[in-house]
């Protein structure tokens, strides 16, 4: 975000919030009517329209509502206790940190012999294209059931599935990354007669570097989507799918939003830091900070 | 126009002069490898026929290295594809394969890497014979994966609910088509297709709304973009209190996912046309609408068929999660988690299959459809 | 055609022109104090170095850049009104063909713009197409063309629009020297068929003096006419003419403007 855009975010950050507090009012309202008619009672207009923004099972909680609960249960609990969000969290974090640095460092070696292999190249890349376009995630709660039936449980379950999604972009990335570089440059490291390990680490490596960068932002936010829907077949034991699977049980809409919340603001920070890492080496192999982006 | 291209002959030529070394050290590795291992399983109890047969095939193959890769490639190919299916034919009949069996499918599998290393290496300026290849190898190492899966699963007695062989689960698929279909409808048909059209419409439509206002473009790109990494089907819980448990709830998640990396697409789309071409459509005195349809819009069609292409898999994903947290008694979903639970895992696979198939066809129907609107674009001139 | 006097027909008046870009190392005089008047007819091209806003003032002209100062009329008109009543056609470096549209298409897109109806938008795209050599082109797309003949389709796209006024900017700077002295060739007849008028930017001295009847040399910082140059070379010209002494007088007399330009810039 620049400057230039500081504004306009900001403005329509709030119009979202003012629409998401007259949503509050409008869907929470019927509610209200009928515990007044049931209670037999008249409240004035204004009355039911402040209880609207503070039920306890709300349709749509208020914002303040959730900003309480995430506050509630992130500073104010001791984060050993089962009440504590960021217990949850860093349940659903540790195994997805794993699952995306395994994934990317196995992205990584298979791209590499794929590059160096015409063989793995003709015969493994199509599959592995192919499979972007299957709904992977739907194989997780098998993975974890099957896992948990020959007695591996825990946090390399949820890693696996959180590998197992991230590798996908690393690897083609990677691919692309590796294959990026110009014929002239390629030429021009055979008239030095460069070894293949010379031309891999001063050639093709540094250029793959804004590809690996640009898909482990892509791997690092599925990876996290990986350990939150792994968390749902186990039966809601712990971590925010749990969270989110046990608010669902019981109508808990504030528990909900707010694991919905803390799960937002760690894929943003996870997504900005790739970013920022990414950028960075980027400046220092003195290469062009933008990333490959666009259509194609 | 492909097949009198000076530069690619040179580079095919300069490239095979390079490999060709590692090639022939890799191949022979190969073929000794599967011939020791029929040997070897002469030694060890096994087929003692399948074994002669290994061993005699890797000579042959060895011995045709020099003449001609096709018919290494043939020899070696055809050779396992025949021993595999020997092998396949008894690996129920023992009862406990011995360690000749597993030499014997070493060998056959060392021969199938032999083809595969084979065909990749043919230079080829035939474009036909080029694309002949290009589907032929990976269908074999498909194939091939199936095979070894199946030996496997079979041979080592695997417990169905760990890992059913292909052929389990095939029987499955065969056997209940009814099911199948009834949750790829309820899926596919109603929650992914509807979820699909209103969220990559309603994406589409805000962007056009929003492009006469770069104020709100700025102020909407960046939330935008920021949503597009957050995990979306989290609000799949809100969505069935909202909507029920029925299909529409789990539209409405689709409707979410699919919502923003159309906005942004389009609206990055809409600003691709260059700068000359906007002074040209200037000094056509061309008004807003005009220039729309006739510079900006097909300027942004790569970008909002890129966006249709990442939905395709967003809203599979989105529908098929959404149904983990409630559903009525149908759905892709539903069945893979309740199937799971009961430990049906041949099931499972069934419906992952259909889940599969649905999103590769899904996928190639919008690429297609792409290669018709968006012929001129450079990565897809011929 | 105009309310006004102008001597000799003139289509194009510019009177004390100057455009100045704010920056932030202190304003930018693209355009100083320019005097100019273009006769209808006419071939006039603008020479310069890079910076002397040779191309600002083809901008100015068609309304893509606004003076800051001073008066221009274009056909008696103010350009913005020149370019809403589509009075001139404007040919990019670039040919900037749409690659979604076959040949023919491209250069019925401004004639769809007008609001022309199909016969008339058939019409007139063979006919231009033939007047740059192109039928039987016509269902091709431009990616499938050389970059010679995709200018040929850019000046004809150009010309659809049937204006009195064109302006081209480097049209062959990106092209080889063969293809550029053959579509030097084709202009020149291209302007003896049309009499149109036709104002022409260039950085190349030949191509300058080898098609127009004047010459404008301008010089950068702050950019300005430093010379104009009528030429007495007859109108129908081969490319032979180039080694003639009198174009080579012509030729030397643009190189000591543009020389005089630049030494007074490094003194300045």
């Amino acid at each position: 975000m620049n400057k230039s855009s500081f504004f306009p975010v900001m403005l329509v950050a709030f119009a979202i919030i003012v629409v998401w507090y007259s949503f509050t009012v409008v869907m929470n309202l019927p509610w209200e009517k009928s515990v007044a008619e049931r209670s037999g009672t008249t409240p004035s207009t204004m009355t039911m329209i402040r209880n609207t923004l503070q039920q306890e099972r709300p349709v749509l909680p208020a914002p303040h509502q959730v900003v309480t609960e995430v506050i509630n249960t992130t500073f104010k609990k001791k984060v050993t206790s089962k009440r504590s969000l960021v217990y949850h969290a860093g349940i659903t974090l540790s195994s997805s940190m794993l699952g995306f640095f395994m994934g990317t460092v196995l992205g990584i070696v298979l791209a590499v012999a794929i590059v160096y292999n015409e063989a793995l190249n003709k015969s493994l890349m199509p599959w592995i294209i192919a499979s972007q376009t299957i709904p992977i995630l739907a194989i997780a709660p098998m993975i974890i059931v099957v896992l948990n039936a020959i007695g591996v449980q825990g946090l390399l379950p949820k890693a696996f599935i959180s590998m197992y999604l991230s590798f996908f972009p690393v690897v083609v990335g990677m691919v692309k990354g590796l294959n990026s570089p110009d014929r002239s440059y390629l030429d021009l490291m055979r008239t030095y007669h460069a070894s293949a390990a010379q031309t891999f680490f001063k050639l093709r490596l540094p250029t793959s570097l804004p590809y690996l960068f640009t898909s482990m932002k892509i791997a690092v936010a599925t990876s996290l989507v990986g350990a939150i829907v792994a968390e749902l077949p186990t039966g809601a034991v712990a971590g925010l799918g749990a969270r989110l699977l046990a608010g669902s049980y019981y109508g808990q809409t504030i528990q909900i939003w707010s694991a919905l919340v803390v799960a937002s603001i760690i894929a943003a920070t996870l997504v900005m830091l790739v970013g920022i890492i990414g950028d960075w080496v980027n400046r220092r192999m003195g290469l062009a900070q933008s990333t490959p982006s666009g259509a194609h | 126009m492909a097949s009198a291209n000076p530069e690619i002959i040179h580079r095919a030529l300069e490239k095979g002069a390079v490999t060709a070394v590692r090639y022939r050290f890799m191949e022979r590795l190969l073929l000794v490898g599967a011939g020791v291992f029929g040997l070897l399983s002469l030694v060890t109890e096994g087929r003692l026929l399948l074994g002669l047969c290994l061993a005699l095939l890797s000579v042959s193959a060895y011995r045709s290295i020099k003449h001609s890769r096709l018919l290494t490639a043939a020899l070696t190919g055809l050779g396992s594809l025949f021993t595999a299916y020997v092998l396949l034919s008894f690996v129920d009949a023992v009862d406990n394969p011995a360690q000749g069996f597993w030499f014997q499918v070493i060998a056959s599998w060392l021969l199938a890497w032999m083809c595969v290393e084979q065909l990749a290496a043919i230079k080829t300026l035939s474009r036909i014979y080029a694309t002949a290849l290009n589907i032929l190898i990976p269908v074999l190492f498909g194939v091939w994966l199936l095979i070894l899966w199946e030996l496997l699963t079979r041979g080592f007695n695997v417990p169905q609910v760990l890992l059913p062989a292909p052929s389990l689960i095939a029987e499955r698929f065969v056997e209940s088509p009814h099911i199948l279909w009834a949750d790829f409808q309820q899926t596919f048909l109603k929650a992914v297709l509807i979820g699909y059209a209103l969220g990559c419409g309603a994406g589409f439509i805000i962007a056009i709304l929003i492009d006469r206002s770069p104020f709100l473009q700025r102020g909407l790109l960046p939330i935008g973009n920021l949503v597009s990494a957050l995990p979306i089907v989290g609000v799949a819980p809100i969505m069935v209190m909202w909507f029920g448990f029925d299909w529409p709830s789990k539209a409405a998640v689709v409707i979410i996912m699919t919502f923003f990396p159309m906005l942004v697409n389009t609206v990055a789309g809409l600003s691709a046309a260059g700068a000359m071409q906007h002074d040209l459509m200037k000094t056509y005195a061309a008004g807003y609408w005009q220039s729309l349809f006739k510079l900006r819009l097909p300027e942004a069609l790569p970008f909002i068929f890129n966006a249709l292409k990442i939905n395709s898999t967003l809203a599979m994903i989105g529908a098929i999660v959404a149904e983990f947290f409630g559903t009525p008694t149908v759905g892709m979903g539903f069945r893979i988690s309740t199937e799971v639970g009961r430990m049906n895992v041949d099931m499972v696979w069934a419906e992952i299959a259909v889940a599969a198939v649905a999103g590769s066809l899904f996928y190639g129907a919008i690429a297609l459809t792409e290669r018709v609107f968006t012929f001129w674009h450079p990565s897809n001139r011929s | 055609m105009s309310d006004k006097q102008h001597p000799n027909d003139a289509v194009i008046n510019i009177d004390k022109l100057s455009l100045t870009f704010p920056s932030n190392d202190g304003d930018v005089h693209a355009l100083s104090d320019i005097d100019l008047s273009i006769n209808r007819g006419d071939f006039v091209s603008f020479i310069g170095p890079s910076g002397c806003g040779k191309t600002t003032l083809l901008r100015v002209i068609a309304d893509l850049e606004q003076a800051t100062a001073g008066s221009i009329d274009v056909n008696g008109m103010s350009p913005h009104e020149a370019r809403l009543a589509r009075a001139y056609g404007y040919v990019f470096q670039a040919a900037s063909l749409y690659p979604w549209r076959t040949i023919a298409k491209n250069i019925a897109l401004p004639l769809e713009i007008m609001g022309l109806k199909g016969k008339l938008i058939r019409e007139r795209v063979q006919r231009n197409m033939e007047l740059v050599d192109l039928a039987g082109f016509e269902k091709k797309y431009p990616w499938q063309l050389s970059g010679g003949m995709q200018q040929r389709v850019s000046i004809a796209r150009a010309l659809a629009v049937e204006p009195d006024l064109l302006l081209m900017d480097e049209p062959f700077g990106a092209l080889d020297e063969i293809v550029r002295d053959h579509l030097n060739e084709q202009l020149l007849k291209l302007w003896a068929q049309t009499n149109k008028t036709i104002v022409f930017v260039t950085h190349s001295i030949p191509e300058a003096v080898y098609l127009s009847n004047r010459i404008v040399v301008m010089s950068p910082r702050p950019g300005r006419i430093y010379d104009i140059i009528d030429s007495d070379l007859p109108r129908d010209r081969e490319l032979s003419i180039r080694e003639t002494p009198e174009f080579l007088a012509l030729a030397n007399r643009v190189r000591d403007g543009l020389r005089a330009g630049h030494s007074y810039d490094e003194v300045a």
